[in-house]
């Protein structure tokens, strides 16, 4: 691991950017303003009122990951972190199924059954390649966090960590803010630890609440403004007008943009409106 | 597993004696420290904290699934875990029913049928299987005094008049427990009351209605910062007993009006908020009580509202399917949809409630 000898320079660290793998979110206007997906190495966080899409991108992500390689994906696996039991299992074969069919089309000279040792474009091996956590309280949740180092060192093929969701317990069940503000800040140095060391991507969703700036109120990610610091990019679901838009609202080199996308039975796609003619795979 | 003692979790015996020494004696214990201070309150240098925070978070870890794992539990469980509602176009909406082990919330204005819809859901958990039920008993917690029995056997007899006429009645009656909590301290008793009961008594189906009653008793004695704590953990408890024992949970809401406090826009999105309040402003514009926290926490959202002359029962939020509603009517078989084509619904309107003057309400 480079990172224990010291520093390193910033010519080097360009040619890591500029190799950077990303997952795709399965709409092309969103991974446009996030510079191709949500990248690998990198802790992101995702938030947004009820309904508006947070676990269905959370696990089209899930999906996307495991796009193979030959087909533009990075072929790996995810760990799903469910805090709320918002998992539905039906609803993930279905985005799996979506996934597939969009595969199949653009890769029209490719079958069901891949060739020497790939994955097979079945519904049921994309769901055999999400590692699930079902986490009932904050203790559980710092547990499986704490595990997780253990348990990517066995796993290395694991491309993406989504925490769904990363405020849930913390909201409820600390008494004490104070000491919820350095566990969190402790967990978070943890994910952006995991998220270089196996060169993978951790998604955090979080839900809002409504915070009382500037004259009135205005809708904020849970957990505050020292949570806020700890990720490397935000964006934040919000609904605008009839359709629903993400916005890239902090990001270390991309500037802030909003995006439309859809959420269709297929998964997460272009929105109607989009200028992109076909729902990208990679 | 929060409480899991730390004197079962198999440690190297020095980490033990040093942990049970400072009391820390379960993994809530132990992880809630961040590790600057583990390290104090054990004396000991940072490896043996850090060793002693990964042992302890591996015990303490829930087992790793995969989606595959769990797609063959629910299919191994059988019934595709959905408690039908006999609304056809409702339940194909919804992947086949109000999903088991999650919480379903039924939320609108005064009057327009959400107790209509709980007799009727209730009614069928008790009903025998081979008439598509459930065959188990029914825990039905009633804050607002509407449960009418009376009403709930009428339904029966209308719905389903082949069982009710052999006199099954009493027997299906029978099966819905009826609780009247009268305060929140009261409720909450019955619901730890219940995390028994639901085991021993073979309990399909648990009914709150309303929540938003017990909490606006709250409310008159406590202030603005108290409010939130006794939602938060009943939250956590409704549905730790859903996922617990598999049945589905259905809590009603009510509505309030929209005041100045609501705030519906982001930081970035200040500009747009004058041009916006117009075009929001429906005939009556009403959000769901218990605010946007409760919102995140139910996995379905039935919103029942009114407009255009028609009831609708709108499904707002739910992880299998598209925002449709349906238009139904009350009769005396309970509820019915006039159709079971949905209507797509899109954009803000998903999210909003909506009640049309007094012809709805008056009855």
């Amino acid at each position: 691991m480079g990172e224990q000898s010291g520093a390193q320079n910033a010519w080097d660290m360009l040619s890591d950017e500029q190799s950077q793998k990303h997952t795709t979110t399965g709409s092309g206007d969103l991974n446009d303003i996030l510079g191709g997906g949500i990248h690998c190495k990198e802790v992101t966080e995702i938030g947004g009122v009820p309904g508006v899409g947070k676990t269905q991108l959370g696990i089209q992500l899930a999906i996307n990951v495991q796009i193979p390689v030959e087909y533009g994906g990075l072929g790996g696996k995810a760990v799903y972190i469910d805090t709320e039991g918002s998992f539905m299992v039906e609803r993930v074969y279905q985005i799996a199924e979506g996934c597939i069919r969009d595969i199949l089309e653009h890769f029209p000279q490719s079958h069901e059954k891949s060739s020497s040792g790939q994955k097979q474009l079945q519904p049921e091996h994309f769901l055999a390649d999400i590692y699930y956590f079902r986490i009932c309280s904050y203790t559980e949740q710092i547990a499986v966090i704490n595990y997780l180092e253990k348990f990517l060192g066995e796993h290395k093929d694991v491309r993406i960590v989504v925490i769904d969701s990363v405020t849930f317990h913390f909201r409820q069940d600390f008494e004490d803010l104070a000491l919820r503000t350095r566990v969190l800040s402790g967990l978070s140095l943890k994910l952006m630890k995991i998220a270089k060391t196996y060169n993978l991507a951790v998604v955090l969703l979080n839900q809002v609440t409504t915070k009382f700036t500037e004259g009135s109120f205005q809708l904020t990610l849970a957990l505050g403004d020292s949570w806020s610091h700890s990720c490397t990019n935000r964006v934040i679901l919000y609904w605008n007008g009839n359709e629903r838009y993400a916005c890239l609202d902090k990001s270390p080199s991309l500037p802030v943009a909003s995006a439309p996308y859809a959420v269709t039975g297929k998964g997460i796609r272009d929105a109607v409106s989009s200028n992109h003619k076909r729902a990208r795979v990679t | 597993m929060a409480n899991m003692p730390v004197s079962e979790m198999r440690l190297p015996p020095h980490l033990a004696h040093l942990l049970a020494a400072r009391r820390l004696d379960t993994a809530k214990d132990v992880l809630s420290l961040p590790e600057v201070e583990l390290m104090a309150i054990l004396d000991a240098g940072l490896p043996t904290a850090r060793a002693a925070v990964a042992l302890v978070s591996e015990a303490a870890c829930p087992p790793c699934q995969t989606a595959l794992t769990l797609l063959e539990e629910r299919v191994r469980l059988g019934g595709g875990g959905r408690l039908a509602t006999t609304l056809c176009g409702l339940d194909e909406a919804l992947g086949g029913g109000i999903p088991m082990g999650k919480l379903t919330e039924v939320v609108g204005p005064s009057g327009i049928g959400k107790t209509q819809f709980c007799l009727k859901l209730a009614l069928l958990a008790a009903l025998p299987e081979y008439y598509g039920g459930l065959d188990g008993r029914v825990v039905y917690i009633d804050t607002e005094f509407k449960f009418s029995s009376r009403r709930m056997i009428e339904i029966g007899q209308k719905s389903f008049p082949q069982i009710f006429r052999q006199g099954l009645a009493q027997k299906m009656a029978g099966r819905i427990l009826v609780t009247r909590p009268t305060s929140l301290a009261d409720f909450t008793k019955s619901l730890e009351e219940m995390k028994v009961t639901l085991l021993q008594h073979d309990v399909k189906l648990l009914i709150v209605d309303s929540m938003a009653a017990l909490m606006s008793l709250e409310n008159e004695k406590a202030t603005a910062g108290f409010r939130q704590h006794p939602l938060r953990w009943t939250l956590s408890f409704l549905k730790s007993i859903a996922e617990f024992s598999r049945v589905p949970v259905v809590v009603t809401n009510q509505v309030r009006s929209q005041s100045n406090d609501d705030g519906y826009h982001f930081s970035f999105e200040v500009d747009k908020k004058d041009g916006n309040k117009c075009a929001e402003r429906f005939d009556s514009h009403l959000v769901a009580a218990l605010g946007i926290q409760w919102a995140h926490a139910v996995t379905v959202r039935l919103v029942f509202e009114s407009h255009s002359g028609h009831r609708f029962i709108k499904v707002a939020k739910s992880p299998m399917s598209p925002a449709v509603a349906f238009p139904f009517v009350v009769e005396s078989s309970g509820i019915t949809l006039l159709r079971d084509e949905s209507i797509d619904v899109t954009g803000p309107e998903i999210t909003s409630i909506r009640c049309q003057g007094q012809n709805v309400l008056a009855r």
